[in-house]
C-alpha cells in the first residue's frame, strides 16, 4: 500500500506506545498517534487529556481536547486544577506526547512566538497550554512535527518547555524530575538526545528518505548516528487503522493536520 | 443568594468597564451567549482571564472590548490561530492587547490559590522556561520545610467570573457535570459572578461528578439554552465542529469578521428574558 510522509509519522509515534502505558496527549498529530496505537497494538493504553478526561476511548479522533467523546468514554473525569496537580506533578505519568512550532538541538519547544522580540513578535503562535508542565514531570517525552529549517533550530526563540535546556545537567539543575524528550518523530525520520551531550542525533530515517535530505531540513549541523536504521514502512494493517481512524473522525482533513496547522501553519 | 434574571440584566448587574472578567469552561461549557451580551452592552478596557482565549474571547478581543488578556493557550483548538487575537497582538487592531501569559497549571494554581483566599500557590512549573521572565506573578519559593525550591504563582481574584451552567433550581443553585474544567475554582475565586443555564428545574437530582454551586456562592443565574455553542453543553448539545473550523476564515478578514458580529450579536437580541427563565 503507498502512503504518506504523515502517515508514515504518525505510525511511527504510535509504535513507541506500548499497551498499559499511561500517556498524556496534546491535541493534533500527537492525538492521531497516540489514538492509533490504541487502535492497534495497544489497546490497554490510557490516554489522559488536560481537560481532565483519564482513559478516555475515543472511536473518532476528537478535534479538541475536551470533545463530549472523551467524557463519555472516559474511566474518570477530574476538575483541570487536579488533573495538572493531583495526575501530572507527581509524576504517575509515563509519556508526554507534546507537538511544536519549533524544537532546538537540545529538544526544548517553543510554541508562543517566532521572531521579533516577545512583545512585538513577528508570529504569534497559541502559547503553552500545559506543555510545559507534561515536558517537566511525564517520565519521559515524545515530540512529533514535521521537519523543517524553519521548526528545527539551533536555539528556539523563546523556551515554551524545557527539553534539556542549555544541554547536560540542566534538568537537573532546574529540577525538572521527568527524563525529558526520548525522541522527536518527524515526517523525516526520528531524532534522539545523545545521552552524553543531550544534543538530538538522528537515529532513524524512512525508507527513500537521504541524510542529507533531513540534514536541509534542520536548523544546525545536524549529527547523524553511528548505527542509523531505516524505519520499517507501515503494515497494511497498520495504514488501514489509520485511515479508518481519520474516516470516523468528523474533520479527518484538518484534525489530521490540527497540530501543524497550529503551529508551523503559522510560519509558513 | 442567586437572583434569577436576564441574561442582559445579569451583564450588567455585574459586569462595568475596566474590570477583571474571567469567563471559564475547559471546551466544554464555554459561555458565548454571556460573551455575546458583554459585547451587545459595549464593554471597554476589560481585563479578560481565561485559559483557553478560543473563539469566544477572539470575538470579544476583535469587537474591542478587552484591554488586556490573561491566559496560557490562545488558539481555535484543533484548527488553529486565533486571527482577531493575532491581529490584536501583532498589530493592535482594533485596540493594543496587552498579554500576561502563564501555562495551563500555572493559571488552574491560580485559581485555586483564589477560591482558597490565599495569595498564591506552590506548584512545579516554569523553571527554566522564558515564560517565567516575562510573566509578572511567577516567583521561587523555597520550601520552609524541606528547602526545595518550588514556583509560586500569585492568586487570580477577577472580579466577575461567568460560567455556563447545564442546570439550576429555581433557588439558584447551580449544578454542571462533564468536563467541569477550573470552573468551580473560578466562580470562588472571583468578587461576583453570572452563571447561565440550559434549563431551569425544580429539582437538581444527582448525576455523576456533577459540581454544585450553592446559590448563596452565586451572583445572578440567567437562562440561556443552547448559550454554550459552539462549545457544547453534555447531555443538551455537542460541540459544533463545523463552526470552529468555519471561524478559521470568518475570523481571518477584518471585514468578514465585522459583518459576522453585525449579524450574529448586534443585530440579535439576548436569548431569555426574565419571564421566560420564571
Amino acid at each position: 500500500m503507498s502512503y504518506t510522509s504523515d502517515e508514515m509519522m504518525t505510525v511511527t509515534a504510535a509504535r513507541t506506545l506500548r499497551n498499559g502505558m499511561t500517556c498524556f496527549v496534546g491535541i493534533g498529530l500527537p492525538s492521531e498517534a497516540a489514538n492509533l496505537a490504541r487502535r492497534t497494538h495497544a489497546p490497554g493504553l490510557v490516554l489522559i487529556y488536560e481537560s481532565g478526561t483519564i482513559g478516555a476511548k475515543p472511536s473518532a479522533l476528537p478535534l479538541s481536547i475536551g470533545d463530549g467523546i472523551l467524557a463519555e468514554t472516559a474511566d474518570c473525569v477530574v476538575s483541570v486544577p487536579e488533573i495538572f496537580n493531583y495526575w501530572l506533578q507527581p509524576g504517575r505519568i509515563d509519556v508526554g506526547f507534546l507537538g511544536a512550532a519549533q524544537v532546538d538541538r537540545f529538544g526544548n519547544i517553543n510554541t508562543t512566538a517566532i521572531g521579533g522580540d516577545y512583545g512585538a513578535p513577528r508570529v504569534r503562535l497559541p502559547g503553552a497550554g500545559g506543555a510545559p508542565e507534561i515536558a517537566a514531570a511525564c517520565r519521559e517525552v515524545t515530540i512529533v512535527l514535521r521537519q523543517s529549517p524553519r521548526s528545527f533550530v539551533g536555539r528556539v526563540d523563546f523556551v515554551t518547555s524545557v527539553g534539556f535546556g542549555d544541554g547536560p545537567g540542566s534538568r537537573e539543575r532546574l529540577g525538572l524530575t521527568g527524563h525529558g524528550p526520548r525522541r522527536v518523530i518527524t515526517d523525516l525520520g526520528v531524532l534522539e538526545p545523545d545521552p552524553r551531550t543531550c544534543e538530538l542525533v538522528l537515529t532513524g530515517v524512512y525508507p527513500g528518505v537521504t541524510v542529507p535530505q533531513v540534514r536541509e531540513g534542520t536548523g544546525w549541523d545536524l549529527r547523524v548516528s553511528a548505527g542509523l536504521a531505516t524505519v520499517p514502512p507501515p503494515t497494511d494493517a497498520e495504514l488501514a487503522a489509520l485511515r479508518e481512524l481519520r474516516a470516523a473522525g468528523q474533520h479527518h482533513p484538518r484534525s489530521a493536520t490540527a497540530g501543524s496547522s497550529q503551529m508551523t501553519g503559522a510560519i509558513r | 443568594m442567586a437572583e434569577i434574571v436576564s441574561l442582559a440584566e445579569a451583564v450588567a448587574a455585574a459586569i462595568g468597564d475596566g474590570d477583571t472578567v474571567a469567563m471559564e469552561g475547559f471546551t466544554h461549557l464555554i459561555p458565548h451567549a454571556a460573551g455575546h451580551e458583554v459585547i451587545r452592552q459595549g464593554l471597554r478596557d476589560l481585563t479578560l482571564v481565561r485559559m483557553t482565549p478560543d473563539i469566544i474571547y477572539d470575538q470579544l478581543i476583535g469587537a474591542g472590548c478587552a484591554r488586556k488578556l490573561v491566559f496560557s493557550w490562545a488558539g481555535n483548538p484543533g484548527v488553529g490561530s486565533l486571527h482577531r487575537f493575532r491581529d490584536a497582538v501583532e498589530h493592535g487592531w482594533p485596540v493594543p492587547l496587552e498579554i500576561e501569559e502563564h501555562s495551563h497549571a500555572g493559571m488552574a494554581n491560580r485559581y485555586a490559590a483564589g477560591a482558597a483566599g490565599l495569595p498564591f500557590a506552590v506548584m512545579r512549573g516554569y523553571r527554566g522556561t522564558s515564560l517565567a521572565s516575562q510573566t509578572a506573578g511567577v516567583a521561587e519559593v523555597t520550601c520552609p520545610f524541606t528547602g526545595e525550591v518550588l514556583t509560586a504563582v500569585s492568586a487570580l481574584r477577577p472580579d466577575v467570573a461567568v460560567i455556563h451552567a447545564q442546570r439550576a433550581d429555581r433557588a439558584g443553585n447551580v449544578q454542571f457535570w462533564g468536563i467541569t474544567g477550573v470552573q468551580k475554582e473560578a466562580v470562588l475565586a472571583s468578587a461576583r459572578s453570572v452563571v447561565t443555564v440550559e434549563e431551569i428545574v425544580d429539582e437538581l437530582d444527582p448525576r455523576p461528578n456533577a459540581v454544585v454551586l450553592p446559590s448563596w456562592v452565586v451572583g445572578w443565574v440567567a437562562l440561556a439554552p443552547g448559550g454554550a455553542h459552539p462549545s457544547y453543553a453534555l447531555g443538551y448539545s455537542a460541540r459544533d465542529n463545523d463552526f470552529y473550523v468555519a471561524w478559521d476564515a470568518i475570523s481571518r478578514d477584518r471585514d468578514r469578521f465585522a459583518a459576522w458580529l453585525d449579524e450574529h450579536v448586534y443585530r440579535r437580541p439576548a436569548l431569555a428574558s426574565a419571564e421566560e427563565a420564571r
